[in-house]
């Protein structure tokens, strides 16, 4: 089996190729890493400090490696509808757009045509085959590192080509075998935040650059009264709390509301800030739609489907009910949860096996 | 080529030519003194330097004081646009306020010009080819203003090996623009073309010794008598304080070497490099469908076949090709080693995706027919895998 590498330079990925090629032996396998932003970014001008890792990475293991230069997409896919959206209201999660776009489109794709059986990378997910061969997407062994919500827009079709070789291991595990194979990026810290925007800049610096950003009022979500000024209405997300200060009953006060064409934030109590309910559209299933929730027209009753849903990278999951509403999904939380940002993925676990992703959707 | 490999990228870099190696060794070696000193082994070892230069100057049609040693390519392109601009403006009455380059140059030029446009704030004008990959000369002549102090037009393109009109260029210049300085950034020219009459028409001429079998790290900038650069790297004052560092002596030795064997088997290489070229371009042509050649191959350099297979990613093809034993370019190398859009293609008036789909066969004194035949042997199906 011929078995692509995407190896970013990082720790994770560095030992998935380690692992891969050990598998599969070396000469059948490729690393390669995805040229994704041509401006500046932490680790210098292309990434090109992290491209050197991941080469020298492949040599010392043995492998041949390549560069792809996908800038023009991930422009297209990533950067650009994370600044649209942010002009629209919306926070769009530009690493799970890169992975539903770049990662398991672009690159399954690519490696394909040269002819590789499997596309390896080192996300934190694990891949479970099933008794009767179909693919179960299950959170990594590593709690504390879990990223199985940032590929939770995975089906079938792109779990039969992808390999998670780092998924049983806990990040400790990982570091102690980069280190026990004496690979260069065995103690590089984890990368923390959004690949393009750099930490002196921040996500505000770098909208400001691309972005008209309008100032607005501040307006209590319930009566309408104007409770002050705000610099950029597009840079306020629904659920913050950082900067909005606190209501007359000296509670903290939240964000409920964004509205661009009014340039108006809407502002509530913590009671306020929770909904009982989101509404998902892009909706992906792992294994297709759930037996629960098929179409009444073909048959089948419409019926709800209890669900595990984490709302954020690193949220906690919650129960929740999900039904159908057309094309899209509704999920009733149990108990009201901090309200979604519009753009955000919210990723559905089963409620009974709550390790196993069902499926994903984006918050309207 | 052994290892049933095909090398077919000379125009990126060319394997040194034996002679060069030779004659570089002892420089290694037992004659290691540098060349600045006042001993017998410093002695030598300037001797060694000074033959070199004059046989470089022979070569390329220029006087010895007229020859600068540099890194390579470039650096003697840095030198060339911004030395000679920042001594235009220190000496002249009338400083210069626009520079001219044509949209096609290797980045070593284009964004030398670019980036002194942003630091002195002066206008770069930046002329297209046309789709024939040939500078288009009215649009030259319609950027040459007399306010124009510099125009930078490469003798041979790098990407698709088309030989560009210096003789026209330079007319238009003197024209146009009496104050300007021409410089010509020859790097890709050595191995096809006769120098000499480059070097008589403009002010500055660059070479690099690795792309006509020399060593990397060492090339040349002509600046003709007249002419004033102002050194970029500040030192001892080496090269009559155009360019300071302890010399290169084994590079240099080298370099002098490689050119003086290239010029005297340059038509023959010419004569036996040409039929396999056309022989790659004409089959490739004729098996695989949606296939075009950029540039008339009649204003090309022997060594250069550049092709466009509709459809296909270029950086995917040199993956594959690279698996089958081809040895290619598309576009050009990334400082990240990704492949970069070809700004080449481009300019010429290609979309984005066509601009995408190119790759660059180079040949040189080393490839074979057994070198053509793999290529021949493997494209088609790599295209055709790609297509799928």
């Amino acid at each position: 089996m011929r078995v692509l590498v995407a190896m970013s330079g990082g720790v994770d990925s560095s030992v998935a190729a380690a692992l891969v090629a050990a598998d599969h032996g070396r000469d059948q396998v490729v690393g390669a890493t995805l040229k994704l932003w041509g401006g500046a970014s932490d680790s210098g001008c292309c990434s090109v400090a992290d491209v050197e890792d991941a080469r020298r990475v492949a040599d010392q293991l043995g492998m041949v490696h390549h560069v792809f230069n996908f800038a023009d997409e991930f422009e297209e896919r990533v950067v650009g509808p994370f600044v649209r959206g942010h002009a629209e209201g919306r926070t769009p999660n530009p690493c799970i757009e890169c992975n539903r776009h770049l990662k398991f489109d672009r690159l399954l794709e690519r490696a394909r045509t040269l002819g590789f059986d499997a596309v390896a990378t080192g996300h934190h997910a694990r891949r479970v085959t099933t008794a009767d061969g179909r693919f179960r997407l299950c959170r990594g062994a590593d709690p504390l590192k879990d990223q199985s919500y940032v590929v939770a827009m995975l089906g079938q079709g792109h779990l039969a080509r992808t390999i998670f070789p780092v998924g049983e291991m806990t990040k400790c595990q990982v570091r102690d075998e980069a280190l026990r194979l004496g690979l260069r990026t065995a103690t590089k810290p984890d990368s923390q935040d959004v690949c393009f925007i750099r930490s002196d800049q921040g996500r505000e610096g770098f909208l400001a650059e691309r972005l008209d950003l309008h100032p607005g009022r501040l307006v209590d979500h319930e009566t309408g009264q104007d409770l002050g000024a705000v610099g950029a209405v597009e840079l306020v997300t629904v659920g913050q709390r950082r900067g909005m200060g606190h209501g007359t009953d000296g509670r903290r006060r939240f964000v409920t509301g964004v509205d661009i064409a009014s340039r108006r934030v809407s502002l509530g109590s913590p009671e306020a800030a929770h909904a009982g309910e989101v509404r998902l559209h892009t909706v992906c299933w792992v294994d297709g739609m759930p037996a629960g929730l098929c179409d009444p027209d073909s048959g089948g009753v419409a019926t709800s489907l209890p669900v595990m849903a984490q709302c954020s990278a690193h949220g906690r999951p919650v129960a929740g009910t999900v039904t159908r509403v057309g094309e899209e999904l509704s999920i009733a939380f149990g108990v009201p949860q901090r309200r979604v940002a519009p753009g955000q993925t919210v990723a559905l676990y089963d409620f009974d096996d709550p390790d196993a992703v069902i499926g994903s959707g984006i918050a309207a | 080529m052994a290892g049933g490999r095909a090398y077919l990228d000379h125009a990126a870099t060319t394997p040194m030519r034996p002679e060069a190696v030779e004659a570089m060794l002892p420089y290694l070696a037992d004659d290691f003194a540098n060349p600045s000193g006042s001993h017998a082994e410093s002695r030598r070892a300037r001797a060694a330097v000074e033959d070199a230069r004059d046989q470089v100057a022979e070569w390329l049609g220029a006087g010895p004081g007229e020859v600068v040693f540099t890194s390579g390519g470039t650096e003697a392109d840095n030198l060339a646009v911004s030395g000679a601009w920042e001594a235009m403006v220190a000496t002249r009455s009338t400083p210069p306020t626009v520079l001219v380059c044509s949209a096609m140059e290797h980045h070593a030029v284009l964004n030398t010009c670019r980036a002194l446009a942003r630091r002195t704030g002066a206008e770069l004008r930046e002329v297209r080819p046309g789709k024939d990959g040939i500078i288009d000369l009215d649009a030259l002549a319609e950027a040459c203003t007399p306010e124009v102090g510099m125009v930078s037009v490469m003798a041979v393109n790098n990407e698709i090996g088309t030989v560009q009109p210096i003789d026209s260029v330079a007319s238009v210049v003197r024209q146009r623009s009496p104050s300007a300085l021409l410089h010509t950034d020859a790097v890709q020219a050595v191995p096809w073309l006769d120098l000499r009459g480059l070097t008589a028409r403009a002010d500055l001429v660059a070479v690099s010794a690795h792309k006509f079998g020399g060593p990397k790290g060492v090339g040349a900038l002509v600046v003709r008598n007249g002419v004033e650069v102002r050194a970029l790297i500040h030192g001892g004052g080496h090269e009559r304080e155009r360019r300071s560092g302890t010399y290169n002596v084994a590079g240099i030795v080298a370099m002098a070497t490689a050119l003086a064997v290239t010029v005297s088997e340059r038509q023959r290489t010419v004569d036996r490099v040409t039929p396999m070229r056309d022989r790659l371009g004409d089959r490739l042509l004729d098996a695989v469908a949606r296939t075009r050649e950029t540039g008339d191959r009649a204003d090309r350099t022997a060594g250069h076949l550049h092709l466009r297979f509709a459809g296909v990613e270029s950086e995917a093809l040199v993956v594959l090709l690279d698996e089958a034993g081809v040895a290619v370019s598309a576009g050009a190398a990334c400082s990240s080693g990704a492949v970069e859009a070809s700004h080449v293609l481009e300019s010429m008036g290609f979309d984005r995706e066509e601009a995408g789909s190119g790759i660059r066969f180079s040949l040189g004194t080393t490839t074979t027919e057994a070198d053509i035949d793999l290529a021949l042997a493997v494209v088609p199906g790599a295209v055709a895998q790609l297509r799928d």
